[in-house]
């Protein structure tokens, strides 16, 4: 079985290393220039895991089953939408189509999400810094190495990213990296083999492709053939075509010279790409203190071109302050998604110039991007008597507005309500049951939050689309769709780690107050009208997509539910408060023990793991249709059947692949011994 | 062949109904058996076949401007919408396809040109595969109790009955004459099942004719009789399977039920399961349902809920758990009867027989629970399942909900059946498509009479050839779920109860989960048992070659032996994990793990198999579905040629594997 076996667990065990030193800065902030962030977790850092010893390389990864050969990329974006809202503005005309699953029907699943995304990513504070081949060290090239397997491509490039001219050090915030973001700066494959390089009136020349933290390489490895050195710094822009599974890089330089190179794979043609374009992000640390947004973090990621001024400025025409950041970046074409609070244009049709600008900012030249507007037209109409508003078309001409309705508050609680109600209620016949369940709505609000979020990932996957999403606040049927999106578009965040990151990231970070929302559960009699299951439906929608990719997440139903009940009762500090201002303000880092050092434990870890995991680079697009979505019986019939045969069935299952693990062992070693035997007693046996 | 008015007609879109993609053109055919729709792509040609035999209903649309609409719904839960150009062709289509899929005799059938290339010795064979006196023999029958009787000789006494039955030994010839003339259709009480551990059995019979009043002696003599064979228990428990109200009714008609005040020593229950009709219409709406164009989630429940379906089939389970609870935990036999017994009955009886037996949760068991309880005692396939054309009324879909039945089960418990879901929606499949001959014809007489097992050939052993396929990877012989007993909590749990997203919208492959945990661990285990070979032979290469050193290296010195040893042990850590040996892994072992593999070529090689092997999945290699079609390991059906097709499946990975 491919994909499976031990090297996953050593990959997961460097990744705790990474996490637990990424989140205390402080310690390696050599070259920081910005001031460190405020917020690192002593208490993550406390839980220690044995480093790898130095000058363990990580090995080669076994290239994975069905990543590149023949994607037809080609076919892709460009395809028209029959879903696609092509509504302008009114959204009355998505409203009657959108909650329809048939987005589902273009979707692609020869595109492949490049792979080893989700494999860890050396930061710039490892110990170890070591270089990739240094060009300038030796004579000329590296050595050339023995061709490699299609298995052996995907080398780690150990710290590659540290010696990177424009690598941002430590600053960079913990997070990001580990959530799946890819900054220009990290370089994710030094080496390819087998790259042409075309340039006018020169005979193409095929060689190894090698980056270095200043050039790009590209040599023949012959004697007679000149090597094309280029800096980094010279580049001025450079596109992306692919046919089939070839890719071509095609890069524009400031001294206006124009090469093509042919790179084979999709992935390596992406990841040399990503790693020589220049980033339109920044980092900001306009909310350093709160004092701009005290929802959120003190570090935000905005587009580059938007001064910290500007920000400010922007975040007072927004929900709480909530100005527009970067919540995903799509490395395969660049598309983000970005979020924020709903714009307070008021009933006079108030408008500001820099949030124009800012969301303007994001979108390349000729594009244009979505808003999805998380309220129907009307609740985002009446929003504007009380100081809200939406954005207006005139004013974001590039944008087009798409409404979906997701519900909030008490609607979403009382929906709880009746829905436990009924799975108590022992007594109704086999009808009742059916109208108790739909009358709860809770499937009817899942299944307008996914559908929500798959069109989200369709716009940035399928369109080549950026979007802005937002509700009125901005904390949380937008963050259900943000996160959702980028479990369907990301392989990272359906691995345990990125799915912490993931949490931490768009619900802790983001500021989804974890305290109201979740003070009271079912069962209260007291209804406070900021109580309302959000992250519970969120959940709900992770198990309903893991229920219809049961092989792609690295995680199992009882991680989900351990969240759940985290969420709602703790003993540990992750939850707690409301932001991380307030978080900050209890000291709760200080105070408190982090979930996550917990849960990571691997004897902990191993209750959550799927064993039936297989990295999937694919973007994974769920259906929607009421027939394939279920009630989560493992939260919601938990007390009151017994799981015993599903237990069992589990068990079961788990066996089957031990087994089958331990005889791939015991294969390999007798293949070993009876190779070493053979040659061994080789000579002797042929005189 | 003379009912096809235009064999070919090009241009044809397929719109994809549920799915907004875009229509597919391409040419439809109409030969004597199948509807074959074949797409014009330039590199995929993928066609979809469907059997005459699966056409359910064919509705001529409003001509468009693009052309005339014909819809085919299939009994297979398949629905196809044809966009004919021209209104002429679509109208031959029609009044053809009208002919075809109402065929007026046997011979008409699929089955009956059907050949799978096999001889006569081997068709045989397939026809022995199920062997129902040995099904009797491992019940331990006939015993002190329990007697073979040849009272139906010839079909003498009940035409509908097989001749070989299982009656009480004190139940004389004279007895069950009288009774059976005291029984609708002379279906008088016969064993169904034994169960050995307590002597409790199972019988099924038709309603008494009892009308208001009248009573039969020899009636209340074989109830004493099956009373009697059972020592364990002072009463037998009369399970009428109707709903009160119709059982009365039936009495005005000169029918009825048992009266407890003449019959001794009998406790009589009511379990109200709707008749034929009301279970028809109840599909109907469900379907209906289905067939929603993006239904909201109110929608679905709501109609879900309206059709009542789950409601039945809760209603069949209870009777069947009411029975195995009697049977297992009172030790009291049952006699189960409806109106005629041969449909409500065969349902109730099969499903208690299932909770009761772990045999029949085998593969091999559950073909003989269907050869007994339906096929043997007579249920009316023909009629049920519309095979000839006949009186839509008497269409039913009895057995499809006994198949749910099973479902609902294995959902439950699911180490506890050794077959997969994948073997329901086959037999179901072949219910209807007629390709075996097992399921033709209304009675056992009848199929005698059509010389069906020299005809045709049988199911039964398609799919234990294919038996691979369908083997659940979670069932294990001594798991403590597949013993004894099903065990069903006694307080009602409704929620139990799921829609079958597998059957009913099992052509709406969007809608499928993507990625099959049955698949993957299957998949999975084909590779230990690969592994485990090679263990095997590994480690007898390894003691000749240590043999021979051994011989080599007597002279050199004795210290290379504990060396070796010392390797052995150590080696354990050292190259278990080590990248080359894997990938040495992945060279050897055509490892087909369901949610990856080498897309583009398995997704090519699907398109060459579907057509021949997988009539009933041939319609949807969803090719953008985000993960690879999973259907394209299951070579069901065997449409044209099975033995070719499972060759040709296993060459296929072999290929996948080599590209890879």
């Amino acid at each position: 079985m491919r994909g499976r076996g031990g090297k996953e667990k050593l990959f997961s065990d460097r990744n705790i290393n990474l996490q637990v030193r990424l989140c205390c800065p402080r310690r390696n902030n050599r070259t920081t220039q910005e001031p460190t962030f405020q917020y690192d977790f002593p208490w993550l850092a406390s839980f220690r895991v044995p480093a790898l010893p130095p000058g363990v390389v990580l090995g080669e990864q076994p290239l994975p089953p069905g990543v590149p050969s023949g994607s037809g990329l080609e076919a892709g974006p460009k395809a028209a939408s029959p879903f696609y809202p092509g509504c302008s503005g009114g959204g009355g005309d998505c409203e009657a189509r959108g909650p329809s699953w048939s987005w589902l029907t273009r979707t692609c699943g020869r595109h492949t999400q490049t792979w080893p995304s989700h494999s860890p990513k050396p930061r710039s504070s490892l110990g170890q810094r070591r270089c990739p081949p240094q060009p300038g060290a030796g004579p000329g090239f590296p050595p050339r190495s023995p061709p490699l397997r299609p298995a052996q491509r995907w080398v780690i490039c150990s710290s590659a990213a540290v010696t990177s001219s424009r690598c941002r050090g430590s600053a960079v915030p913990w997070f990001l990296p580990l959530g799946g973001m890819e900054f220009a700066e990290l370089i994710k494959t030094p080496r390819v083999d087998n790259v042409v390089l075309h340039r006018p009136f020169y005979p193409a020349v095929e060689g190894t492709l090698c980056l270095t933290g200043h050039h790009l390489i590209l040599s023949s490895r012959q004697d007679n053939t000149e090597e094309l050195w280029l800096l980094h710094s010279n580049i001025d822009a450079i596109d992306k075509r692919f046919v089939g599974s070839l890719g071509t890089v095609i890069i524009k330089c400031k001294d206006f010279r124009i090469i093509q190179l042919d790179i084979p794979g999709m992935e390596e043609c992406l990841n040399i790409a990503s790693s020589i374009e220049t980033s339109e992000w920044r980092l900001s640390y306009v909310n350093k203190e709160f004092a701009v947004c005290p929802s959120y973090p003190p570090i935000v990621v905005v587009p580059k071109s938007i001064d910290d001024e500007a920000l400010r400025k922007v975040a007072t025409f927004r929900h709480g302050g909530r100005f527009p950041v970067l919540s995903y970046y799509h490395k395969k074409n660049g598309m983000v998604i970005m979020r924020s609070g709903q714009p307070l244009s008021g009933t006079n049709g108030r408008r500001c110039k820099e949030d124009e600008k800012l969301i303007n900012a994001t979108l390349r030249a000729g594009k244009r991007g979505y808003i999805i507007d998380t309220r129907s037209l009307n609740v985002a109409q009446q929003a504007r008597a009380k100081g809200g508003g939406f954005e207006q078309e005139a004013h974001y001409p590039q944008w087009r507005r798409i409404h979906k309705s997701i519900e909030r508050y008490h609607i979403l609680q009382e929906s709880l309500i009746k829905l436990v109600e009924a799975c108590n209620d022992q007594t109704h016949n086999m009808d009742r049951w059916l109208s108790k369940l739909e009358a709860s709505n809770w499937l009817t609000h899942i299944k307008e939050i996914l559908t929500t979020a798959c069109l989200a990932a369709q716009c940035i996957d399928r369109e080549g689309a950026s979007i802005l999403i937002h509700g009125t606040e901005g904390t949380d049927s937008t963050l259900q769709v943000t996160s959702l999106a980028q479990i369907i578009l990301e392989p990272r965040s359906r691995t345990i780690r990125g799915f912490e990151a993931l949490i931490e990231r768009e619900w802790l970070q983001a500021g989804h107050p974890f305290q109201q929302r979740c003070a009271q559960s079912a069962y209260c009699n007291i209804k406070q009208k900021w109580e309302a299951p959000v992250f519970l439906l969120f959940l709900d929608c992770v198990w309903q997509i893991l229920r219809q990719f049961p092989c792609s997440f690295e995680f199992n139903e009882n991680f989900l539910i351990m969240l759940f009940e985290h969420a709602y009762a703790s003993q540990f500090g992750t939850f707690l408060g409301n932001n991380e201002s307030e978080r900050c303000k209890l000291k709760l880092q200080q105070k408190t023990m982090s979930l996550w050092s917990w849960v990571n434990r691997p004897s902990e870890l191993s209750k959550f793991t799927n064993p039936l995991f297989e990295a999937n680079a694919l973007v994974i697009w769920p259906s929607v249709a009421p027939q394939s979505l279920q009630l989560w019986e493992g939260i919601f019939l938990r007390w009151n059947r017994s799981s015993r045969y599903l237990d069992e069935a589990y068990e079961e299952m788990v066996n089957i692949i031990e087994y089958n693990k331990e005889l791939q062992a015991k294969v390999n070693i007798l293949r070993r011994q009876l190779a070493e035997l053979e040659t061994e007693g080789g000579p002797q046996e042929s005189p | 062949m003379e009912h096809i008015r235009t064999p070919k007609v090009e241009n044809v879109r397929l719109a994809d109904r549920v799915t907004s993609k875009k229509a597919v053109v391409g040419t439809l055919y109409l030969t004597a058996t199948h509807v074959i729709f074949v797409e014009n792509g330039p590199d995929t040609r993928k066609e979809t076949w469907i059997l005459h035999s699966q056409i359910s209903t064919i509705e001529k649309q409003a001509t468009t401007a693009t052309g005339c609409p014909l819809l085919i719904r299939c009994k297979n839960f398949q629905i196809l919408q044809l966009i004919i150009p021209q209104e002429r062709d679509c109208h031959d289509v029609y009044i053809s396809l009208i002919r075809l899929a109402r065929p007026v005799k046997y011979e008409e059938l699929y089955c009956f040109s059907f050949n799978p290339k096999l001889d006569k010795e081997e068709r045989e064979q397939g026809w022995m595969l199920v062997d129902l006196g040995e099904e009797y023999k491992r019940m331990g029958l006939p015993n002190d109790y329990w007697q073979l009787s040849d009272v139906n000789r010839d079909y003498r006494v009940c035409d509908s009955y097989p001749t070989e039955l299982y009656v009480p030994k004190s139940a004389t010839a004279h007895i069950i004459l009288g009774s059976s003339k005291f029984r609708s259709r002379r279906r008088f009480p016969a064993l169904s099942y034994y169960y050995k551990d307590n002597h409790a059995s199972i019988c099924r019979s038709s309603q008494p004719l009892s009308g208001f009043s009248a009573r039969c002696l020899e009636d209340e003599q074989m109830l004493q009789a099956i009373r009697k064979a059972n020592p364990g228990s002072d009463f037998i428990y009369v399970v009428d399977t109707r709903p009160k109200l119709n059982a009365m009714a039936n009495r005005a008609a000169g029918k009825g039920y048992e009266n407890e005040d003449n019959y001794s020593n009998i406790k009589f229950q009511f379990i109200g399961i709707e008749n034929i009709h009301v279970m028809r219409n109840s599909l109907q709406k469900m379907l209906e349902v289905c067939e929603l164009k993006s239904p909201s989630m109110s929608d679905f429940l709501w109609g879900l809920e309206n059709s009542g379906w789950l409601r039945h089939i809760k209603a069949i389970m209870d009777a069947g758990i009411f029975i195995a609870k009697a049977v297992s935990e009172e030790g009291a036999s049952v006699l189960v009867h409806c109106s005629d017994g041969w449909d409500r009955t065969a349902q109730v009886c099969s499903v208690a027989s299932l909770l009761l037996d772990p045999h029949y949760r085998t593969l091999k068991g559950f073909m003989v629970l269907i050869e007994k309880d339906w096929i043997s005692f007579g249920h009316k396939f023909n009629h049920r399942y519309g095979i000839l054309d006949g009186d839509p009324k008497e269409i039913s879909p009895v057995i499809d909900q006994f198949i749910e039945c099973v479902w609902q089960l294995m959902e439950r418990f699911p180490c506890a059946f050794e077959f997969n879901e994948r073997f329901l929606i086959h037999i179901q499949h072949h219910i209807y498509s007629c390709q075996f001959g097992n399921f033709l014809c209304n009675s056992q007489k009848e199929r005698q009479e059509l010389q069906i097992q020299e005809r045709t050939y049988s199911l039964w052993a398609h799919l234990w050839k294919n038996r691979a396929d369908y083997l659940n990877p979670l069932f294990r012989a001594d798991h403590s779920q597949t013993q004894g007993i099903l065990h069903l909590p006694t307080t009602p749990c409704n929620s139990m109860y799921k829609f079958w997203n597998g059957m009913y919208n099992r052509f709406e492959k969007g809608m499928q989960p993507r990625q099959s945990v049955t698949e993957y661990l299957m998949a999975v285990k084909e590779e230990t048992q690969q592994l485990e070979e090679e263990l095997e032979a590994l480690e007898e290469r390894l003691e000749k070659i240590q043999k021979v050193q051994l011989n080599h290296t007597k002279v050199k010195s004795k210290q290379n032996e504990p060396s070796k040893h010392s390797g052995f042990s150590t080696s354990d850590n050292s190259t278990a994990n080590t990248p080359q040996d894997y990938s040495g892994n992945m060279k050897s072992f055509p490892s087909r793990s369901p949610s990856q593999g080498d897309e583009d070529s398995a997704l090519i090689l699907t398109q060459d198999n579907l057509k021949s092997s997988d009539p009933d999945l041939s319609a949807n290699s969803d090719q953008e579905s985000g993960v690879e079609d999973l259907s394209c390991r299951s070579p069901s059906g065997g449409e044209h040629a099975p033995s070719e097709d499972s060759g040709k499946d296993r060459d296929s990975d072999e290929a996948v594997f080599l590209t890879a």
